[in-house]
């Protein structure tokens, strides 16, 4: 069994699901199967090899360079790491009200929820 | 006039500019004909009516003007409801987000727009698009219009029902992990993902980050092209968008299949696939070296391990991308006594079953003593099948292979089962996870009448090259074949 009843419960709670009585059982019947599956992950080897934690490719940068494997590798890399951000500039963002006309609860200008902080 | 699947983007062009029929008109139409299929196919959550005329009078009076028209001028399209429309619901199919407007457009929405296509409505999907055969959706299932008692796939099953049903002439849908080309196959139509970072994903509400991507469904390459050559390119909201240039597609897709080398990766062709569909698929690659192609043996190791990588590293990400639906700033709020009673209960009633199991499989996997076993070695596998696709394209121009293994599957077959569901994705997910642009075009049918999608892969930015293969296929008949 690679996934207990008090796990599925823990998992619930770290997610803010309020799970019924009955669904605790059934995910972790399919959890459990599905963790098994997964398990097959184990079978690799993948000493040596970087985690992929970004997904531009190597070549995406500057135009006309159509494939991973066709640019340059060292300069490429470097550029491809940098990600493409916009000029740090203030621009008019008057979208306040039509926010807060989509919240459940709300009185201008905050959203309201259930108190926080007993006195 | 009866609008069937025969409009394209080209011939409503022609016939706006012979004044033939007018925007507003074929607008009309297209809402009739909605009137009369959606019913039976649940295809559309909502229809924008307002938004459709008032755009269709805008074109009809550049036409009067003699205006230049934009590319997709007076062309209906239909859009999957996980994409922002300003003052249209946009629900993601879930419950959770039943009474959202969005206070703006998503890039992708603007710029159809701007070329002057005509908005006719929201697509119904899978539940945040996760699900492979639209049976996830909180507003009942899609209907495949081939075969009303079978699934149209998923996630982005109303789009490529919309398109199939003649419903709309182009329509968007997002991949995930293969969301836009195993619906493509189920129906029947060409269905595209884009290189990630293509299209901008500013104002698609967020499933896994790291995945997801905006295309085109369409009845012809040539229309898929256009409303690619609309939406690909770079978007200053999107940090994660390309700045790359975006060639000029139409002309592209009209060279040579001459000398292209074709992968025929073996891994893809194993226990699993229906052999009917094999066969197929077998005949269409034959036609494609007819074409002037040249076929390479390809072996991609690690595609067996896609599905678990795909299910740990694309539920993490959705574990932590939706938690931001808590009751607060918008959609459904259950009340509770305490905030964090508010947050349970709120998310408890407003996601779906399979919603809230992949949350919990991402939360899991993302949690303290399982993170280096599951997500930090997802994430290692990942670079690995990528590497396959890295090593592919160091000896072939394109990658070709079944969309799914098998047709479209009945309703209800695999809601019971999970992981069976999850084996639909296959042969798409790799692709995903290597962020490489794949199309999945009709390829003949089953001796029972069911559409088969073969998938053509390139490697980043390559859009250009799998129109130009997926083009020759269809003028070459391979449609039908």
């Amino acid at each position: 069994m690679k996934i207990s009843r008090d796990e599925v419960l823990r998992v619930a709670q770290l997610a803010h699901l309020e799970l019924a009585p009955e669904e605790v059982e059934t995910y972790r019947g399919q959890l459990d199967e599905i963790l098994a599956y997964i398990g097959k992950l184990q079978e690799l080897d993948v000493s040596g090899v970087e985690p992929m934690t970004q997904m531009r490719p190597q070549a995406a940068r500057g135009p006309h360079h159509g494939a991973a494997t066709t640019a340059g590798a060292e300069g490429a890399t470097a550029a491809g790491a940098e990600p493409e951000l916009r000029e740090d500039v203030v621009v008019p963002c008057k979208v306040a009200e039509a926010v807060l006309a989509q919240a459940p609860d709300a009185v201008k200008p905050f959203f309201r929820v259930p108190k926080v902080i007993e006195r | 006039m009866n609008p069937t699947p025969s409009w394209t983007v080209h011939s409503i062009r022609d016939a706006l500019l012979a004044k033939k029929t007018s925007a507003r008109e074929l607008a009309k139409d297209f809402y009739a004909q909605i009137e009369r299929r959606n019913p039976e196919i649940n295809a559309f959550l909502a229809l924008c009516p307002e938004r459709a005329y008032a755009q269709a009078d805008r074109v009809d009076a550049a036409i009067a003007t003699g205006q230049p028209l934009g590319s997709l001028a007076g062309v209906p399209v239909a859009i999957k409801d996980v994409i922002s429309t300003q003052g249209v619901p946009t629900t993601c199919g879930s419950k959770i987000l039943e009474n959202y407007t969005p206070p703006y457009d998503a890039t992708a929405i603007e710029r159809l727009e701007k070329a002057g296509a005509v908005i006719l409505g929201k697509t119904n999907c899978d539940e945040f698009a996760m699900g492979s055969s639209n049976e996830n959706s909180a507003y009942g299932p899609v209907r495949n219009p081939v075969a009303l008692d079978r699934v149209p796939g998923g996630s982005s099953g109303g789009s490529a029902a919309a398109v199939a049903a003649g419903m709309s002439v182009v329509a968007l849908g997002t991949d995930t992990g293969g969301s836009i080309r195993q619906p493509g196959a189920y129906c029947g139509v060409p269905a595209l993902m884009p290189t990630y970072g293509r299209v901008s994903r500013y104002g698609l509400i967020a499933f896994a980050s790291s995945l997801d991507r905006i295309g085109p469904f369409a009845t012809n390459i040539a229309d898929a092209a256009t409303v690619m050559s609309v939406i690909a390119g770079h978007d200053s909201n999107d940090s994660t968008s390309a700045a790359v240039d975006v060639p000029d597609y139409a002309a592209e897709m009209e060279k040579s299949l001459d000398g292209l080398r074709i992968g025929v990766p073996e891994d893809y062709f194993g226990a699993g696939l229906d052999l009917e569909l094999k066969a197929k698929i077998m005949a269409g690659i034959a036609l494609l070296e007819r074409l002037g192609c040249k076929r390479v043996p390809l072996k991609m190791p690690h595609t067996d391990y896609a599905i678990a990588t795909y299910y740990i590293v694309a539920t993490a990400e959705a574990s932590s991308n939706l938690a931001r639906y808590d009751g607060v700033r918008y959609g459904l709020r259950i009340r509770g006594d305490t905030l964090m009673d508010m947050y349970r209960r709120t998310r408890e009633h407003g996601f779906g079953a399979e919603v809230k199991r992949r949350i919990m499989l991402g939360t899991y996997a993302l949690s303290s003593g399982y993170y280096d076993a599951y997500y930090l070695r997802a994430q290692k596998v990942r670079a690995l099948i990528a590497g396959d696709f890295a090593n592919a394209f160091e000896k072939v121009d394109a990658i070709v292979t079944p969309t799914a293994p098998t047709p479209a599957f009945k309703l209800g077959e695999k809601t019971a089962d999970p992981l069976e569901m999850y084996l639909a994705d296959i042969y798409t997910v790799t692709g995903s996870l290597a962020g490489v642009p794949g199309i999945s075009v009709p390829c003949g049918k089953t001796a029972a009448g069911l559409p088969i999608g073969m998938q053509i892969f390139a490697s980043h930015f390559g859009e250009a090259r799998i129109l130009q293969l997926a083009r020759a296929f269809e003028k070459a008949g391979g449609f039908s074949i």
